[in-house]
């Protein structure tokens, strides 16, 4: 069976960031924040009509400063929080804050594209997370199971943990922990697990991993020299409580296991250059995506260290069906990791992908030059996994 | 002489012919002729003068065809008077001579004949006299058989008389010695002949069995029973103390079964005595080995163990065989199990010890040992072919090839890591000033020739398992399995893969980082693998090939999955090295674009030092790599077009990228531009696998420096005077990057792209007129 052909969408500046919005699991939305340092910077929410394969977008202006890094809330659908530039006498600030979009494009637009014409709306600011006493803001992770009042920020070398009150309307710093060293240490990147209760951060700078409780914001472990250079990303296995994947510049993905932090558990060497994001599939964690500054992006499949190793299990009202899945399975063992497919529609370097909370069987992924490519998993594959 | 010949033909022709002148000569002429001719005799020879010209001259004298009228016609013709007077005279004189020495040939001749007639006459008289004496003789002889007949007759009665009596004497003596026997054997009891006494028995036995009934010999034979116990418990008694050595023991052992004792039990006892005495061997063997050995050499061991243990037991087999052969399979399995248990049990004292020299270099030592020990082991293998003994030596033999085999593995690995340390203190060494630095090349065929000649000498050293006068090198194993398995898979491929192994474990090292291997090693074993990729593996192998003939159905590694297994080494050192080189530079340009402040730099004026170092590190990575790699290839475009090529760069291609980022239009131009110029270039791939050349490999550095100062400057934001630095230090390391690559084209993208990035972040992008940026790198 054919695949659908990526679906391409430009954007007129430079964009490093770009997520799905967490909160939407009807629709396939994602948001793209641009960096230009000459015109109003913007922030578009992209709509993906799966039948029709046509994209819609909106368009809201983000004019504090170039954005280097986005998510959105877990809970609130019109909730989002920025990373941004500032530059002041001639200095370079990157500073958080949180918005919110105007009600009526939470749930997405489905006028016809001809906006040319549309004055682009606004962001509500919600809050400012105030760094001054800690420097430049690195990322913003929300809480991933929670109400969204719960978000931690990575500034230079702390880690500050921040209350939603009222609304959102204000940010409390309820607890921070710092990270003390030799030389100038800086979180690059950080993810909050989904397991335990989401007690749990995990945290990159230079070339090692950390683990943080967010309870008592003390280390839990510590991976150190995770990759022979600069971490750029790391994910949590959804499904697996212990596992982690990293990527860095040492051109690799490597896949731990936090219980055991002297060796990886799996890497993979595919790209030929930096890595700068690797995300899980949310439903199924062999899944793994990887995008890079080799303008590729990998969609890797990691059967051997996913929750389903021996492909889907049968459930037990199958069980009619259960000679039919025995054979099936049997078929399915021999399963390798391996490279499902790699995606070359960028033409610059790669430094956002994630897949939709929505359809997890759809992927966007973000290149320097503002193209925004999505993706689906191929067929065959999917119906693999599924059956 | 002419006479002498003339006597025999014509003895008639006497004194009466006279000469009655030349005519009347000449058929005595040719007589004489002819008579010299039936003397084989040539005329000229016969008349003493030199032979004429024609044979056939009717007018020579002596010739055969004389003509006497031809001659005398001649004469008168040709002579005058006075010379034919002469010659009258002469001819007369001649004819007398002849005349008076035939005359004394006759007489002589005569007398002997009358002297041989007389002769016969006297022997046939005493013929005559002999005939009579013969006759006398057959009468006499006549006489005297008739004698002789009539002597035998007259004494045959006597002679049989004769005959009875000494028949009779002979009993006696018999029965007199079955008399004495009691004494006798009591005799030789107490003198202690024992061989002595058990052959009285044994002649006796058989008649006193016989006449037992008879009450005189029933008494002997009770006594002799009697003797013959206490003689059997004395020699039971010595068996016992077995204090003697194995032959008198099993002198014991035969007399006492000559006696009839039970086999069964003698042969018990016999095998525990022996026994004994083996194991006093084998605990001496032992007290050698003991906890701390003053251990003489394994030679020596062998060969006491060869004298001491195999001996004995090769003795007490033998004699076994010869007294208890009667016992029948029985008694051989019995032996066989004895044989078998101690011989174990000295293996395992002969293999603790070889396990002592495993250690130890010297094969040709253990070889010899094992050899006498396999030689020594061969005949009781003969003897006691049930108990296999020669087939236990044999596999403790092929072991301890095996574990020779895998020690000189690891002593190849031991030798390669130490010439890995070597080059690693070599190229740690601090370097002499004005020196350049270590010889890569020099070092490289230090490591090649030391390794190959350790090769050698294992190989060597392994060899002497398959030398034709060892006594084992004909066992399959060892003209099969050893050499194709064991030496050529074991130690050779095995020592190649684990070099590869080796090799390869350092670019997978952890020390990324650090760079825990120096660079210049990585280089140097890529070379030394490449290097064993075209020629060393081959020659090896057929080296290994050639001593060790390998003659079996196993399979073999072939040459070239080796060959494939050492390139892909090569290949991925190398790209291991450029990786850290590419690293090393790379590190330093983030550093140096992470750590300054892009916003409020000053206006440059120089190139940052950073850059030089960069070109400078990137030279010496050139020279470094020239050492061991050739040139490699680069696109034509090359040499002087450097210039002409940078002012298209700084002038024409940067305006136009420049263009839409600082002029007010739509800010689609940007992305539209720098799309439609990637569509004409090819994608670059970073980190791309390299060849096994110069130029490749810096293509490589220089492609990962780049890419990263390019994501790096695409982090940061930039002030006007920050762009322009930038500008500078891309337009120097583009004056001296070029030469090093493939394809400068290449460095012109990436250092376009970086200056396009580094507008792009720059809020003001004011770029600095292309002459004076020319004009401060070459100042700098």
């Amino acid at each position: 069976m054919e695949d659908d052909a990526p679906v391409i969408y430009g954007l007129e500046f430079q964009a490093r960031a770009l997520t799905p919005q967490t909160a939407e699991t009807d629709a396939i939305r994602f948001l793209v924040g641009t960096q230009s340092l000459k015109y109003d910077n913007q922030i578009h929410i992209i709509d993906f009509d799966d039948e029709n394969n046509i994209i819609n977008k909106n368009v809201l202006l983000h004019q504090v400063g170039e954005i280097w890094h986005i998510s959105a809330s877990p809970a609130d659908r019109g909730v989002l929080a920025t990373c941004y530039n500032r530059t002041s006498d001639s200095k370079v600030l990157t500073c958080a804050a949180v918005w919110r979009m105007p009600k009526e494009l939470e749930s997405g637009s489905h006028e016809s594209p001809d906006d040319s014409s549309s004055t682009a709306q606004t962001l509500e600011l919600l809050c400012h997370l105030d760094n001054t006493a800690h420097g430049n803001m690195a990322c913003v992770v929300w809480e991933p199971m929670g109400d969204g009042k719960k978000i931690i920020s990575l500034a230079d070398n702390h880690i500050l943990l921040w209350d939603l009150q009222e609304s959102s309307s204000q940010a409390v710093l309820a607890s921070s922990a710092s990270l003390e060293g030799k030389g100038q240490l800086k979180f690059t990147s950080g993810r909050w697990s989904p397991h335990h209760n989401c007690t749990q951060v995990a945290t990159a700078n230079d070339t090692t991993l950390r683990g943080w409780d967010t309870r008592s914001m003390s280390q839990i472990y510590c991976i150190e020299n995770a990759h022979g250079q600069l971490v750029r990303d790391l994910d949590f296995n959804p499904n697996k409580q212990y596992y982690l994947a990293s990527c860095g510049d040492d051109c690799k993905v490597k896949f731990w296991d936090t219980r055991n932090v002297t060796e990886p558990v799996k890497t993979l060497e595919e790209h030929s250059h930096w890595v700068w994001n690797v995300r899980y599939n949310h439903s199924h964690d062999q899944l793994v995506l990887t995008g890079s500054s080799d303008s590729r992006v990998i969609l890797s499949n990691m059967v051997s260290i996913s929750s389903e190793p021996f492909g889907h299990l049968v459930d037990d009202d199958d069980i009619s069906d259960q000679e039919d899945h025995r054979s099936e399975e049997k078929s399915k063992e021999p399963l390798q990791d391996n490279v499902i497919a790699t995606y070359e529609e960028h033409e610059d370097s790669v430094y956002a992908v994630d897949w939709s909370s929505a359809d997890p069987w759809l992927f966007a992924s973000l290149s320097y030059d503002g193209r925004l490519v999505i993706n689906r998993v191929p067929r065959a594959l999917k119906y693999h996994i599924l059956l | 002489m002419a006479a002498a010949a003339a006597a025999g033909p014509s003895p008639g022709s006497g004194p009466g012919d006279s000469p009655e002148g030349p005519e009347g000569e000449a058929p005595e002429r040719r007589r004489k002729a002819h008579g010299m001719l039936y003397y084989g005799l040539s005329e000229g020879e016969a008349a003493g003068r030199p032979a004429g010209p024609d044979p056939l001259d009717p007018t020579d004298l002596n010739g055969a065809h004389f003509d006497p009228e031809v001659y005398l016609d001649k004469l008168r013709r040709e002579c005058p008077l006075a010379q034919l007077m002469d010659s009258e005279t002469d001819m007369v004189r001649q004819i007398r001579a002849l005349d008076s020495d035939m005359q004394t040939l006759v007489y002589e001749n005569y007398n002997k004949f009358i002297s041989a007639t007389d002769t016969i006459r006297k022997m046939k008289n005493d013929f005559r006299k002999m005939e009579d004496e013969m006759d006398r003789l057959a009468t006499n002889m006549a006489v005297i058989t008739d004698f002789s007949a009539r002597i035998s007759a007259t004494l045959q009665d006597r002679h049989e008389r004769i005959t009875k009596l000494a028949g009779v004497h002979a009993l006696l003596r018999k029965l007199q010695f079955l008399f004495e026997l009691p004494s006798r054997l009591t005799k030789c009891v107490e003198l202690g002949a024992y061989g002595q006494a058990v052959r009285y028995q044994g002649r006796a036995q058989a008649v006193l069995q016989q006449y037992q009934h008879l009450p005189s010999f029933r008494a002997i034979q009770d006594d002799c029973q009697v003797i013959t116990a206490r003689l059997a418990q004395q020699l039971r008694q010595r068996f016992r103390e077995g204090g003697s050595g194995a032959p008198e023991q099993a002198e014991c052992v035969e007399l006492l079964l000559a006696l009839g004792e039970p086999a069964e039990e003698l042969c018990e006892e016999f095998l525990a005595h022996a026994r004994g005495r083996l194991e006093k061997e084998l605990r001496s063997l032992e007290a050698e080995l003991g906890p701390s050995p003053p251990a003489p050499d394994v030679l020596e061991f062998t060969d006491r163990g060869g004298s001491g243990f195999v001996g004995g037991l090769c003795q007490v087999a033998a004699a076994y065989q010869e007294l208890f052969a009667a016992q029948g399979p029985a008694g051989a399995e019995k032996l066989a199990a004895f044989a078998r248990e101690l011989g174990s049990r000295y293996f395992a004292l002969v293999e603790r010890r070889l396990a002592q020299e495993q250690g130890g270099g010297d094969n040709s030592l253990l070889v010899r040992a094992l050899d006498r020990f396999h030689r020594r082991l061969r005949a009781p293998g003969a003897l006691l072919a049930a108990a296999g003994l020669a087939d236990a030596a044999t596999e403790i033999v092929e072991r301890v090839a095996r574990e020779r085999l895998g020690h000189h593995l690891q002593g190849l690995r031991a030798a390669f890591l130490g010439c890995l340390t070597d080059v690693r203190q070599a190229l740690a060494a601090p370097r002499v000033a004005g020196k350049e630095g270590p010889g890569l090349a020099e070092l490289l065929a230090n490591v090649a020739s030391s390794i190959l000649s350790h090769i050698k000498a294992s190989l060597a050293a392994v060899h002497l398992f398959t030398a034709k006068e060892v006594s084992f090198s004909n066992k399959p194993y060892f003209r099969g399995e050893f050499c194709s398995q064991g030496v050529r898979e074991g130690l050779i491929v095995g020592f190649i893969r684990s070099m590869c192994q080796t090799a390869q474990s350092f670019c997978d090292s952890p020390g990324e980082k650090g760079g825990a291997t120096p660079p210049a090693l990585l280089l140097l074993l890529s070379r030394l693998c490449l290097d064993y990729e075209t020629a060393t593996i081959s020659y090896i192998l057929t080296l290994t090939d050639e001593q060790f003939l390998v003659q079996d159905q196993f399979p073999v590694t072939p040459v070239s999955t080796l060959c494939a297994e050492a390139r892909e080494t090569a290949r991925r050192l190398l790209t291991h090295y450029v990786k850290v080189q590419g690293l090393v530079i790379s590190q330093m340009l983030r550093k140096s674009v992470e750590t300054r402040d892009w916003l409020s730099t000053l206006e440059p004026r120089n190139v940052r030092a950073v850059m030089k170092r960069v070109v400078e590190d990137t030279t010496a990575i050139d020279v470094q790599v020239g050492l061991l790699y050739e040139e490699g290839v680069r696109k034509a475009q090359s040499s002087d077009s450097s210039k002409r090529t940078f002012s298209v760069y700084s002038s024409s291609r940067q305006q136009g990228r420049y263009a839409p980022s600082y002029t007010p239009s739509a800010p689609m131009d940007t992305n539209l531009l720098s799309n439609i110029q990637k569509l004409f270039s090819e994608r670059i791939d970073v980190f791309s696998p390299v060849e096994f050349n110069k130029v490749s490999v810096l293509t490589g550095i220089i492609k990962i420096s780049l890419k990263t100062l390019l994501e790096c400057v695409r982090l940061r934001t930039f002030g006007r005077f920050g762009l322009q630095q930038v500008q500078v230090d891309c337009h120097f390391l583009q004056l001296y990057l070029w030469r090093f690559v493939a394809d400068e084209e290449l460095v012109h993208l990436l250092l376009d792209e970086v200056v396009a990035s580094a507008a792009l972040r720059c809020p003001d992008p004011v770029p600095m007129e292309p002459s004076v940026v020319e004009v401060i790198c070459e100042r700098g």
